[in-house]
């Protein structure tokens, strides 16, 4: 393993002190691994809470901020965070109108988040609500399976449901718009490689030179198949085929977004969104805005993700609506 | 049975550093069988949920088996994140929570705590026989445990006889595909592994054994 980190039991709490230094914009409570706005926002609107395992960098601590998250819960490497951080973040954003937690569907996430929301129902002093992001198509949502995971479009929902928490909506009306999303949205994701968690010191997974991982999560879990390497192409065919399989955008105009998991270059991430853009636009799809870069990431894996979202003139103007987050910026 | 057959708080903190030692001493190997089919974190997780775990045990120790529990399972909940704190976290609340305000349990109360933390890790993950969790290592433990406790078995026995049957439960899940967690993503491709959640779990009651064995 060849990384850069001090020790491995400590790749987190190291972490979270260069994010500190390096915007003054966030604050870090470090006891509890959550990273704050400094200027919190306006007393009497909804308050937006997520958190995850680490690893997917930017994804949370980089939404933090004006236009999306008001706070994120970082957990170790790949493993959820506690509830008590959770319930600490909840009560901490509080402005009154009721705090969404924005949650991935897998299984420790949602636990976790669900005994937060238990503690929080306790002392009855914030209303929660939930919403739990599952948009991969390559996991068959079935009994025999825990459903399908968030991936990519959880990316977007954070930026989107944000705008619309910004504007003063109600909790009600921020929880339509998440679920509106989520059921909007799809995301297929595929690996070159398999990626290294410090703490473990060795890759998660081999993968031959002439083979590719496709229908990947987002923590260096095997995907669903195992193929042979194919060009960009015939990948970008792979990964957009499932999607539109699933979800049939018609003539909606749509958000792509073009995702690296880590470990590719952007000029790779460019060429890949090239192809998928041509398929897409083969198949009568309509991009109105799109998203290329590394926004949820799977440590230093090398492969990307596609998330294609439906998206209407309000989801539209949603992401064109300013946003001031160490992962995404524009139009303030 | 005897009335001196039973575990007291002494006996319950030697389970809990046992079970540390041996998430501990089999940290990789835990993390390796995460690897095939989950997300490498589970002997990391476990080895730092049972150290945080003995470090407030040593700083307060307690007196009755629902405190002690109480701690134990509010530790792994607050420490260990993943689905191994809320499970293994709910285990030993409920544990605690049926054990009560006592300082012994002979084996007929310690195997209906061990039930309801059992009934616990259900709720809280909707496994049932044959998804390939801790489920299938734990259940048969705590059937065999009463059939031993039916026929009339001692506490060491009636653990040994638990301990069996969780490793042949863990050995089981080999075949198994996934139905729920991480590794339900892989579907086919998840059988041919054992489970690191029944493998930890058949660890739990190894240690359990070891510190009834007379």
């Amino acid at each position: 393993m060849k990384k850069l980190i001090n020790d491995p039991d400590r790749v987190l709490a190291d972490a979270l002190r260069g994010i500190e230094a390096a915007h003054a914009d966030l604050r870090v409570d470090h006891e509890n691994r959550i990273i704050y706005r400094a200027i919190p926002k306006d007393h009497g609107t909804v308050a937006l809470v997520s958190g995850g395992g680490s690893g997917h960098e930017p994804l949370h601590g980089g939404f933090v901020g004006f236009g999306m998250l008001d706070a994120a819960c970082a957990g170790e490497v790949f493993t959820s965070p506690t509830p008590d951080q959770m319930q600490e973040a909840t009560k901490t954003v509080d402005r009154g109108a009721g705090v969404l937690h924005i949650v991935k569907n897998y299984t420790g996430d949602v636990m976790n988040f669900e005994m937060a929301a238990e503690l929080a129902a306790m002392e009855a002093s914030v209303e929660v609500r939930t919403v739990v992001v599952n948009d991969d198509v390559a996991v068959q949502d079935s009994l025999y399976t825990a459903g399908r995971r968030g991936v990519g479009l959880t990316v977007l929902l954070e930026k989107i449901v944000g705008a619309g928490a910004e504007q003063g909506r109600s909790l009600d009306e921020v929880v339509a718009l998440a679920e509106k999303v989520n059921a909007d949205g799809r995301s297929m994701g595929m690996a070159l490689t398999s990626c290294t968690v410090p703490a473990a010191g060795k890759p998660t997974f081999d993968l031959p030179e002439d083979q590719m991982e496709i229908g990947i999560g987002i923590h260096g879990e095997p995907g669903r198949h195992r193929v042979q390497m194919g060009t960009a192409s015939e990948i970008a065919q792979q990964l957009v085929e499932p999607i539109l399989g699933d979800l049939d955008f018609g003539s909606s105009p749509t958000i792509v977004m073009l995702n690296g998991m880590g470990g590719t270059p952007l000029i790779e991430l460019y060429l890949m969104y090239g192809d998928v853009a041509a398929i897409l636009e083969k198949h009568g799809v309509t991009i109105a805005r799109s998203l290329v870069g590394n926004y949820i990431t799977s440590l230093d894996m090398a492969g990307c993700s596609v998330t294609v979202l439906r998206a209407d003139d309000e989801i539209v103007s949603l992401w064109d609506a300013p946003v001031e987050t160490s992962g995404l910026r524009w139009g303030r | 049975m005897s009335t001196t057959d039973t575990i007291t708080i002494e006996g319950f903190t030697a389970w809990l550093a046992a079970f540390r030692d041996r998430v501990t001493e089999h940290r990789s190997y835990l993390t390796e069988l995460d690897s095939a089919i989950g997300d490498a974190d589970h002997g990391a997780n476990m080895a730092r949920g049972m150290a945080a775990v003995m470090e407030k045990v040593g700083a307060s120790p307690a007196t009755t088996a629902d405190e002690l529990f109480k701690t134990v399972g509010m530790t792994l909940v607050t420490s260990v994140g993943g689905a191994s704190g809320p499970l293994y976290g709910t285990l030993f609340l409920r544990l605690g929570m049926t054990a009560g305000a006592v300082a012994e349990c002979d084996a007929a109360a310690l195997s209906s705590a061990l039930r309801a933390g059992l009934d616990g890790v259900v709720a809280r993950g909707k496994a049932e026989a044959g998804d390939k969790t801790m489920f299938d290592a734990m259940a048969p433990a705590l059937d065999a445990m009463d059939a031993a406790i039916a026929s009339g078995a001692s506490l060491a026995e009636a653990t040994a006889a638990a301990r069996d049957a969780a490793a042949a439960g863990r050995d089981a899940t080999e075949p198994l595909v996934a139905r729920k967690g991480r590794a339900s993503y892989l579907g086919e491709r998840s059988a041919g592994h054992l489970d690191p959640g029944a493998t930890s779990t058949a660890l739990l009651f190894d240690a359990l054994a070891e510190v009834t064995a007379s």
